[in-house]
């Protein structure tokens, strides 16, 4: 008497056709849903097309019509290094196993471009200059210096007296 | 033993300026013994001054006309600076054959309620006295770190210095002369005469605003650490506004005008004490209509102990003391680091009596092993706003640098 309806044997058959309907009506606005989120890469695999090739633009590096001597603003522009009349020597002696770039990056006192010689003939077979050397570190010293700049240089090590600090008083 | 150190030094500084002299005149100096550090023979003077009178020779002069002269770090380690030892930054020629006694000091201006002048002994009898410890900063000091470079004098850390100053408050005297409503700015003048001697130019007049001007740390004043005012310092009266560029604080002070409009005497416009309203990268070109007026000094510190340079023995703990100040309410923080900033260590940092007196901070510095060793300090004030370690925004004048002091240590 509690339960009235629950042994209609009618009821069955119409449950599963209700929870049909509902597997149904989800299933299609997932796929709606999908459709919305992916639609553009949808679309775009369906009219796929080929990848573009981007053509790189080739630079020539320096070209040899430029002549050996050629100056603008101060800068020997074949080699890139500060203009002088010892300039040739610095190139005969440097680059003909170095980038004359690796001069440019430099920053060294003439004591530091000394060190860089000696390291390069003790290591790297490079003869010994002769008297092209003192030429080429005055060069160097020269165009090549240290310079004092930056949001903060070190502490002036040169200016600074030291003394022995007495904490026996 | 400090002073006897600095003793002999000058007896040598003086001894080897005789014997130069002696080289220049061609003969030696006689009685070269008894003259006093304030007297050189004449026809050897290289500026109107033949000293920079009532300073220290150990003062680091930039330049010398007009007279400008910083102290060096490790002569600031005293809670007040000497007067002796005080910076100069002198922007003309200060006056000669002051008379204290007929000095007057004249308010006026669009924005005065009456023109009225008063000598010194009137400021005294009619207002009460007060004696504050004020802290004065050039705006330029640390210039010479900016890149690319500023002209100007090249101000290591030296243009500063804390002073016990004895005078009246200008709010008192400002209300005796009367301000209209309309006031904004007021602006001095001062009897120091223009580089080129023309007495139609003034060499400096610049000026607050009315509210800084108001405030009750802003004096008049005619005395420094219980002693007249060093000539070069603005005897015989003078501005003090700590917390402000110190070229606001004028010198041989002889008017103050009351302005409806932002002062426009030498050195309130162009770039003078300007910075760029917006901020600009380095090397950039700034038109004067983008610069504006600087106010407010920025928190700074210096270590005056030990002088750089200092070596000790290992296992010894460094001892360091300095000084610390700001425009803001009070200095909060003082802090060390031997690592180049990777850890910092709080110093003690001592209260002070008024506002613009610079804290001292004192710590003991463990310094593990062997070797060299930068101690920088940095601090930080009541508005939470530190020190930087690199240098701040660059400023086509080279104004504010207040990076954090650094000093050498080894330890051997």
């Amino acid at each position: 008497m509690s339960k009235p309806n629950s042994s209609d044997p009618n009821a069955v058959p119409n449950w599963r056709l209700f929870i049909a309907l509902v597997k149904f009506t989800l299933f299609t606005i997932v796929l709606a849903f999908s459709y919305l989120l992916l639609e553009d890469s949808i679309d775009e695999w369906i009219n796929r097309k080929p990848i573009p090739i981007v053509k790189t633009v080739k630079r020539n590096r320096i070209t040899d019509d430029i002549p050996w001597d050629k100056v603008v603003n101060g800068i020997h522009v074949r080699s890139g290094l500060y203009d002088d009349p010892n300039v040739q020597t610095i190139i005969g002696a440097c680059t003909s196993c170095h980038s004359s770039k690796l001069i440019i990056q430099n920053k060294a006192t003439r004591e530091g471009w000394e060190q860089m010689i000696r390291w390069m003939q003790k290591t790297q077979n490079l003869s010994d200059l002769g008297e092209s050397e003192p030429i080429i570190l005055d060069y160097l010293a020269k165009y090549y210096a240290p310079k004092k700049e930056g949001r903060r240089t070190n502490i002036d090590m040169d200016a600074i007296e030291w003394y022995v600090l007495d904490l026996e008083q | 033993m400090k002073e006897k150190n600095n003793e002999s030094r000058r007896q040598f500084v003086k001894n080897s300026t005789l014997s130069s002299m002696a080289i220049l005149l061609g003969s030696p100096v006689v009685f070269g013994a008894h003259l006093t550090s304030d007297i050189r023979p004449i026809g050897l003077s290289i500026t109107d001054w033949n000293e920079l009178p009532g300073k220290s020779n150990d003062l680091k002069v930039l330049n010398d006309r007009p007279i400008n002269a910083e102290t060096p770090a490790h002569l600031l380690n005293d809670a007040l600076t000497p007067n002796d030892l005080f910076f100069v930054r002198n922007n003309g020629i200060p006056p000669k054959n002051v008379n204290a006694q007929s000095w007057t000091l004249t308010f006026e201006g669009e924005s005065a309620k009456r023109k009225i002048s008063y000598t010194i002994a009137e400021l005294k009898s009619r207002f009460k006295t007060h004696t504050l410890n004020l802290t004065l900063e050039c705006g330029g000091n640390g210039r010479s770190e900016y890149n690319p470079p500023a002209k100007g004098n090249q101000w290591t850390t030296g243009a500063i210095g804390c002073a016990a100053w004895t005078g009246v408050l200008l709010k008192d005297v400002l209300a005796d002369v009367g301000i209209k409503s309309d006031a904004v700015y007021i602006g001095y003048y001062g009897e120091d005469s223009h580089l080129s001697g023309d007495p139609d130019k003034n060499s400096i007049s610049r000026g607050v605003p009315i509210a800084k001007a108001l405030e009750s740390e802003s004096m008049i004043a005619w005395s420094m650490n219980g002693q007249e005012l060093p000539i070069l310092n603005g005897y015989p009266l003078r501005l003090v506004f700590g917390g402000y560029p110190a070229s606001c604080s004028g010198k041989w002070l002889s008017k103050i005008v009351i302005r409806n409009r932002v002062h426009d005497g030498q050195k309130m416009e162009g770039k003078s004490y300007r910075i760029p309203c917006d901020p600009v990268a380095p090397g950039a070109k700034v038109a004067d209509e983008d610069m504006c007026i600087i106010e407010r000094m920025p928190v700074k510190s210096l270590i005056t102990y030990p002088k750089s340079g200092a070596m000790i023995k290992k296992g010894k703990k460094l001892p360091l003391q300095g000084q610390a100040w700001t425009s803001a309410d009070s200095i909060t923080k003082v802090e060390y680091s031997i690592d180049f900033g990777v850890t910092w260590t709080a110093c003690q940092v001592s209260s002070v009596s008024n506002k613009y007196q610079w804290h001292r901070f004192v710590a003991e510095v463990d310094l593990p092993q062997k070797g060299y060793y930068e101690v920088w300090a940095r601090a930080t004030d009541s508005d939470d706003i530190r020190q930087p370690i690199i240098l701040p925004g660059w400023n086509p004048k080279g104004y504010l640098n207040n990076a954090c002091h650094r000093i050498a240590v080894k330890v051997v």
